[in-house]
């Protein structure tokens, strides 16, 4: 059993030197939902009222909603590009080091994911602080319930982003996954606007954010961060998280890859 | 017990055959070179040996232990120096050794001598807390030679650990490796298309279009197919002489 640690506790050790060493990582990591909330939040204060919803009791501005939401879109970022990077890797670089370990492989790549989804609690950490100096400030017990939570839609991102690598072949960049997967999926949730917005504006809409996993994890987030439960969310996260992760595993296999090019 | 074994070992990419029943075996202590031109199956059996892609057809066993059947047995008998550079810049020698023990379950505590031993032994000791980024070509695979004999594996597969070294590199290093078969009783397993990395008490191997062409001391083998080793290669590989 103390191999497997040792394993897990490297695997997490390297992320986190990466993580430190490379400060431009986290600088990115940051930019964009900062932007979101510094600009675009701002933007459109006056144009989007949100009226009380859960977990809220009361009149929140925009800048409030949409916390959660580009918390998660960190998660989102950080697991498509970790994912993408672990299939495209697999025949050179970091990727052939881990897999010639002697440890079972669904043990290396379940470690790999948690270890980069621990690193990316860090960066939304980063964010929630700069937010709370910004003005968004949710009670300290929400922004500790928030940490599993946060934890498992890093997971289950992660695994859906390493699940898609592996099935489409046609997700052979970055600029692929953003436009086919990762902005379909934000822009599709409740990360930006509440889904009964979404009703208002078309019943088909409202449906595709509503079965979005990422508006789960979203909510997930969102109600942990008000010091709330939020049942059905959570357990489609858990749910979809094991499906994605035992598919992910599954799935990775360099050899599939090759032999689909070569047929 | 031979360090590698390989038996009727074929794989194909969909309708293409990329190897067709090779069979050869390293023994202890041998420094074996397997040479063949660009696309004669290398990196498939490199892909094969390393356990990227599982076995299709015939048996790969290390150190005795069946790779398709005891894989981390196997595994943990197998030290690898990749072609590309997989060491992490950023990071520190040593702290890319140490994650290296990591993936071999090994604590820091087991780990701490056998990285003092491996970077003494590849003159590192010095320079073990800079990072990779600062060193030259022939120095970062010095530490991916000391990081791939960690964990005190049987054999040492190199796959084309020259490629991108400069000629006084190259030739250290090879000078390196041999040294270390000898007085370690290392296996070694290296693959190349440079005719001058193989010495003629090499153990060698030549590949061409997926077939195993020829095999033995490469002295012998020069001898027999044309008088040195380039006329036996040129005469080995000549397109066609495979089938």
């Amino acid at each position: 059993m103390s191999a497997y640690w040792h394993c897990f506790s490297g695997i997490v050790m390297r992320e986190w030197l990466r993580f430190v060493l490379q400060r431009t990582r986290l600088l990115s990591a940051l930019v964009r939902p900062l932007l979101w909330l510094l600009v675009f939040a701002a933007g459109f204060r006056a144009a989007l009222g949100i009226a009380i919803i859960a977990p809220y009791d009361t009149y929140i501005p925009y800048e409030v909603y949409i916390v959660p939401g580009l918390a998660c879109m960190i998660l989102l970022f950080n697991g498509m590009q970790g994912s993408l990077s672990m299939v495209y890797d697999r025949e050179m670089g970091s990727m052939r080091v881990l897999l010639t370990s002697p440890l079972p492989r669904a043990f290396l790549l379940a470690s790999k994911l948690l270890a980069t989804s621990l690193i990316s609690l860090l960066q939304v950490y980063a964010f929630l602080a700069i937010a709370w100096l910004y003005g968004v400030q949710p009670p300290a017990m929400g922004l500790l319930l928030a940490l599993p939570a946060l934890l498992l839609v890093a997971l289950m991102l992660s695994a859906l982003g390493l699940l898609l690598s592996n099935a489409i072949r046609q997700l052979e960049n970055f600029a692929g996954v953003m436009n086919f997967v990762i902005f379909p999926m934000f822009f599709l949730s409740s990360a930006l606007y509440p889904l009964w917005k979404m009703l208002e504006a078309s019943p088909w809409l409202y449906w595709l954010c509503a079965v979005n996993p990422f508006t789960q994890g979203v909510e997930l987030v969102r109600f942990a961060l008000y010091g709330q439960f939020n049942a059905l969310a959570m357990a489609v996260c858990v749910g979809l998280t094991l499906v994605f992760a035992l598919l992910a595993v599954w799935t990775f296999n360099p050899q599939h890859a090759v032999l689909r090019k070569a047929n | 017990m031979n360090a590698l074994e390989v038996s009727d070992l074929s794989f194909a990419y969909g309708a293409r055959e990329a190897l067709r029943q090779i069979n050869f075996s390293v023994p202890a202590g041998h420094f074996a070179a397997l040479l063949g031109p660009n696309g004669a199956g290398k990196s498939t059996l490199i892909a094969l040996l390393t356990r990227l892609y599982d076995v299709q057809r015939g048996e790969i066993h290390v150190g005795g232990q069946s790779l398709r059947a005891s894989p981390r047995q196997a595994l943990r008998q197998l030290g690898v120096v990749f072609q590309q550079s997989t060491l992490d810049l950023d990071l520190s020698i040593e702290q890319n050794l140490r994650y290296h023990l990591a993936l071999h379950g090994m604590s820091r505590r087991q780990g701490s001598a056998r990285i003092d031993a491996e970077l003494a032994r590849q003159q590192l000791t010095q320079r073990r807390h800079e990072p990779v980024r600062n060193l030259n070509g022939g120095h970062r695979r010095r530490v991916e030679i000391a990081r791939a004999l960690l964990h005190e594996p049987r054999l040492l597969l190199l796959d084309e650990p020259s490629v991108g070294l400069d000629p006084a590199s190259r030739q250290a290093l090879g000078q390196h490796i041999r040294q270390l078969c000898r007085e370690q009783g290392i296996s070694v397993f290296w693959t190349t298309h440079l005719l001058d990395e193989v010495q003629p008490s090499d153990d060698l191997l030549i590949v061409h279009q997926g077939r195993l062409v020829a095999s033995g001391r490469a002295e012998d083998v020069s001898l027999e197919h044309g008088g040195n080793l380039g006329s036996a290669f040129h005469r080995l590989t000549a397109s066609g002489a495979a089938a």
